[in-house]
């Protein structure tokens, strides 16, 4: 079952990591407001905001003049009683009929013009950007910055104000990218690769989710983008390069030991250790991500119901039920867990 | 020499089913495609119901995301082409046609009987997944490479194509009989512009049938062949294109959509004059329209693509044609509140649900228009403002029309009155459940919710319009009992009908409800687009002199 995204803390010790890092992502609020293009959070969502509230005043004004004339005929003209004579029988009027036809036009052409302009300033991309890379998978998002040498899955952390240039594709079917708070979607294609962009203007976070129906996991394909701070986001890709150590405590240890030598190796990839598997989302950090499998928040219970039995969180997912023991799921949840 | 006149014996109705199934008589073929449609639309409509149920909350409660997706394909399918379209052009465009023209039949009678036939068999084709175990699963769009055997291996898939193809060929067969039947068959002093405006719609939309089915067709061959050959038409790493099947399914796909509503606006003009008591407002400027529409229909098409990432420029033209469209419908709204302005309006179902088809195909129509403003289609594509407006446009709009036809050709087709009352709880019951169903889809799809979801994440504030949707849908349903159970009423003991209940304008009017099977015993000769109500205003006078 999906819960609500209330972050609970994780406080956790780290040997390389700076404090900021952690500070960042679980004293952020949750992404608690609806994702709606109507609340943008960037310069790009916000010019598609004004465009739609310019084109809601046309259409009100437009309907309730129409509907107006329906509702006022319908009182106005309705037959008193049965029988009686025709009425007058109009069958044209040539100036109102050159009218209706004439101003609609213009009302139409005014708005071409203005698609016209919002479409051609939606394709200058900005300097100094960051860039992503966005790659669709049935039924995960995979991230890559190219520049910071970073691969990750489904979270998007990002600086605000930097502007993001995003090249997206896909390796299966089509997909849609979709962050509605921060810009328009952008369908991932195989074989293709589309190009936008936008920068967020707020520090937070922000929901989107695949927008392309996909087969059967499409529901379950969300994007959360975190927000940070210039500096936040340089102490995080340098966390994401550093890796994890081999920890001491013995639970955790079990935990990265299932990993590097077991079936998790095969598909998945965690920076500095062993598991460089590249079918599977990227899993560095894992700690701290939001969701577990697109689908759950990531909890402890949450994560040792996933890798009991995935199939039956997400029907359809490519890993399948490996069949782990109860202490092999309480040694990865552990380790997982403790992944910064 | 003297000739004798020849005595011919009358063509008589034949009973049993061995007739039903033989006939080549339209009214008999119309009445099988409408009952046949109309046992689809129920299908459908169960496939939404337990959609909207399983939507009231998040999470999954009653079906698993592969059945959910199972539903929403085969509700979009069974919706547009095995109710819709059959019930319109075939139901109805096969009953009336002839009658509204002076013929006797259509060109074809045997031609129309196979139309018919291969409807059915298209859709038991496409259901056939059902034994196969499931149905298709890629939307009603089958987008490649979902819809290829790769991502699709499951054999419903394969009914699905192979059905479409088959309800495309009946179509096609059905759009040709027609045209020709329109052009060459049409009583003596019924020109162009005094033929009736529903034979209008039907002439037009069956040229974009002919025009555009076969793309359609030439797409699903190619889907076809790549599922079963291993070709890679679709398919990146074949050196193929997936987008290439969205050009070719769109460009029929769009000019279907004003296939299905301008048979319903061809309805709107037939209903408003006889119930305002006034001639349809601007005769030639909706026949015109009409045909204006019909043909800028063939240029929209990338307005569904508009987030594919094709060349802005491309996307200008066709958001500009997309905007044109909207010109010649903005003639017909116009013209038919002229119709209404000044009129007799007689509040009976047929003219209730001609209004509501006014304004919900207004909103549907407005809504429209955002998506054709490029950066704001960015937001709303694939989302539920997409499923408000095409719902607007299609149960608003086409359902709304058909309607206003079903209660006003009933009596002509059965013989029976329906009764007006149920009919009006009818309308006031589907007015207030569609529009508690899909006016709230609009804000979800502003709250940034994507279509084709089986479940949602809770917390986004999407579940009390989910909720308010599902409330709506069930009060649709209960409406469509009322309808269904006004329909037995009729059949079983309804008021005999005369053979003008409305006082009507056109030549269905002329003949017995129901018609005898030859429809006139002598052809008219008209001289106006109101040829009854020239014979009813000329005995008037008669009686009066």
């Amino acid at each position: 079952m999906i819960k609500r995204f209330i972050r609970s803390a994780h406080l956790r010790k780290r040997l390389v990591l700076t404090v900021a890092v952690t500070l960042l992502l679980f004293a952020s609020p949750a992404a608690a407001e609806p994702p709606s293009p109507l609340s943008p959070a960037s310069p790009t969502a916000e010019g598609i905001a004004n465009l739609y509230y310019l084109v809601l005043a046309i259409a009100l004004v437009v309907f309730v003049v129409v509907e107006g004339l329906i509702i006022l005929s319908t009182l106005r003209f309705r037959r008193k009683a049965p029988g009686g004579p025709e009425p007058t029988q109009v069958h044209g009027h040539t100036i109102l009929e050159l009218m209706w036809t004439a101003i609609p036009a213009l009302i139409l052409v005014v708005l071409f013009v203005l698609t016209f302009q919002a479409l051609q300033e939606s394709g200058d991309l900005p300097t100094n950007p960051l860039r992503v890379e966005v790659i669709g998978h049935q039924w995960w998002w995979e991230f890559r910055y190219p520049e910071q040498g970073v691969t990750t899955a489904t979270q998007l952390v990002v600086p605000v104000g930097q502007p993001i240039i995003f090249s997206i594709t896909s390796v299966d079917v089509i997909h849609s990218f979709w962050v509605p708070q921060l810009g328009g979607k952008i369908d991932a294609n195989p074989g293709q690769i589309n190009t936008y962009s936008f920068g967020v203007q707020e520090p937070g976070e922000y929901h989107g989710q695949c927008a392309e129906f996909c087969g059967i996991g499409h529901p379950y394909m969300p994007i959360r983008v975190t927000a940070v701070s210039e500096e936040e986001f340089a102490a995080w890709v340098q966390a994401r390069l550093a890796g994890s150590l081999p920890p001491s405590e013995p639970l955790l240890a079990r935990g990265r030991e299932i990993v590097e030598t077991g079936v998790c190796a095969a598909c998945h990839t965690i920076s500095g250790t062993v598991a460089q598997g590249q079918v599977g989302p990227d899993l560095t950090g894992f700690g701290l991500r939001p969701f577990i499998g697109g689908i759950l928040e990531n909890t402890p219970q949450n994560l040792a119901r996933w890798l009991d039995d995935p199939q039956v969180v997400k029907p359809g997912a490519a890993m399948p039920d490996y069949g782990l023991s109860p202490e092999e799921i309480q040694a990865l949840v552990a380790y997982l867990e403790s992944l910064q | 020499m003297a000739t004798e006149a020849l005595s011919v014996p009358r063509p008589r109705w034949q009973t049993g089913l061995w007739a039903w199934i033989t006939t080549t008589d339209h009214k008999r073929i119309g009445i099988l495609y409408f009952t046949t449609a109309l046992f689809f639309f129920i299908v459908g409509g169960l496939e939404a119901t337990v959609m909207r149920l399983e939507l009231a909350q998040p999470g999954r409660q009653f079906v698993s995301p592969d059945i959910y997706n199972q539903l929403f394909s085969m509700h979009g399918t069974t919706m547009i082409f095995l109710f819709i379209i059959p019930i319109l052009v075939g139901g109805f465009g096969n009953y009336i046609v002839p009658l509204q023209i002076g013929a006797r039949d259509m060109a074809f009678p045997r031609l129309n009987a196979l139309s018919y036939w291969l409807f059915l068999a298209s859709g038991l084709l496409m259901y056939g997944g059902l034994l196969f175990g499931g149905l298709a699963a890629a939307g009603w769009t089958g987008y490649a490479p979902l819809s290829t055997s790769v991502f699709s291996p499951e054999k419903g898939m394969d009914f699905w194509v192979v059905g479409m193809l088959v309800t495309g060929t009946s179509s096609t067969l059905g759009a040709i009989n027609f045209l020709a039947t329109i052009l060459k068959l049409r009583a003596p002093g019924m020109t162009v512009h005094r033929m009736p405006l529903f034979v209008w719609a039907i002439m037009v939309t069956t040229a974009m049938v002919v025009l555009a089915t076969p793309v359609l067709a030439a797409a699903l061959t190619l889907l076809l062949f790549d599922r079963q050959l291993g070709t890679g038409f679709f398919d990146a790493a074949q050196s193929g294109n997936p987008v290439l099947w969205q050009h070719m399914f769109w460009f029929y796909s769009h000019p279907a959509v004003y296939i299905m509503i301008l048979p319903a606006m061809g309805i709107i003009s037939e209903v408003l004059p006889v119930f305002s008591k006034k001639p349809i407002f601007g005769y030639k400027a909706i026949a015109y329209s009409t045909a204006a529409i019909g043909f800028i229909s063939f240029l929209v098409w990338v307005h569904h693509m508009f987030t594919v990432g094709l060349t802005p420029l491309l996307q200008a033209f066709f958001a500009f044609m997309t905007m044109a469209v909207a010109v010649p419908t903005g003639v017909k709204m116009f013209n038919w509140i002229a119709t209404l302005w000044g009129g007799s309006l007689d509040l009976r179902p047929p003219l209730l649900f001609a209004l509501g088809f006014l304004t919900m195909f207004l909103i549907g129509g407005i809504s429209g228009v955002f998506n054709a403003v490029i950066p704001v289609d960015w937001q709303l594509h694939d989302t539920y403002w997409v499923v408000a407006h095409l719902h607007y446009v299609l149960f608003g709009g086409s359902v709304f029309g058909l309607f206003a036809g079903i209660y006003y050709w009933w009596p002509k087709m059965t013989g029976r009155m329906l009764d007006e009352s149920l009919g009006k709880w009818h309308f006031w019951l589907t007015m207030i459940g569609f529009n508690l169903t899909f006016f709230p889809m609009h804000i979800l799809g502003l709250l940034g919710m994507p279509r084709r979801i089986a479940d949602y994440f809770a917390g986004l504030g999407w579940e009390e319009y989910n909720l308010l949707a599902t409330a709506g849908a069930l009060i649709m349903a209960f409406s469509t009992l009322v309808f269904l159970y006004n329909a037995f009423l009729s059949l079983r003991r309804g008021v005999p009908a005369p053979a003008d209940p409305w006082e009507g304008n056109t030549l269905e009017w002329m003949t017995s409800s129901p018609p005898q099977a030859y429809n006139f015993e002598v052809i008219p000769t008209v001289s106006s687009a109101r040829p009854v109500r020239d014979l009813r205003l000329a005995k008037q006078q008669k009686g009066g002199a």
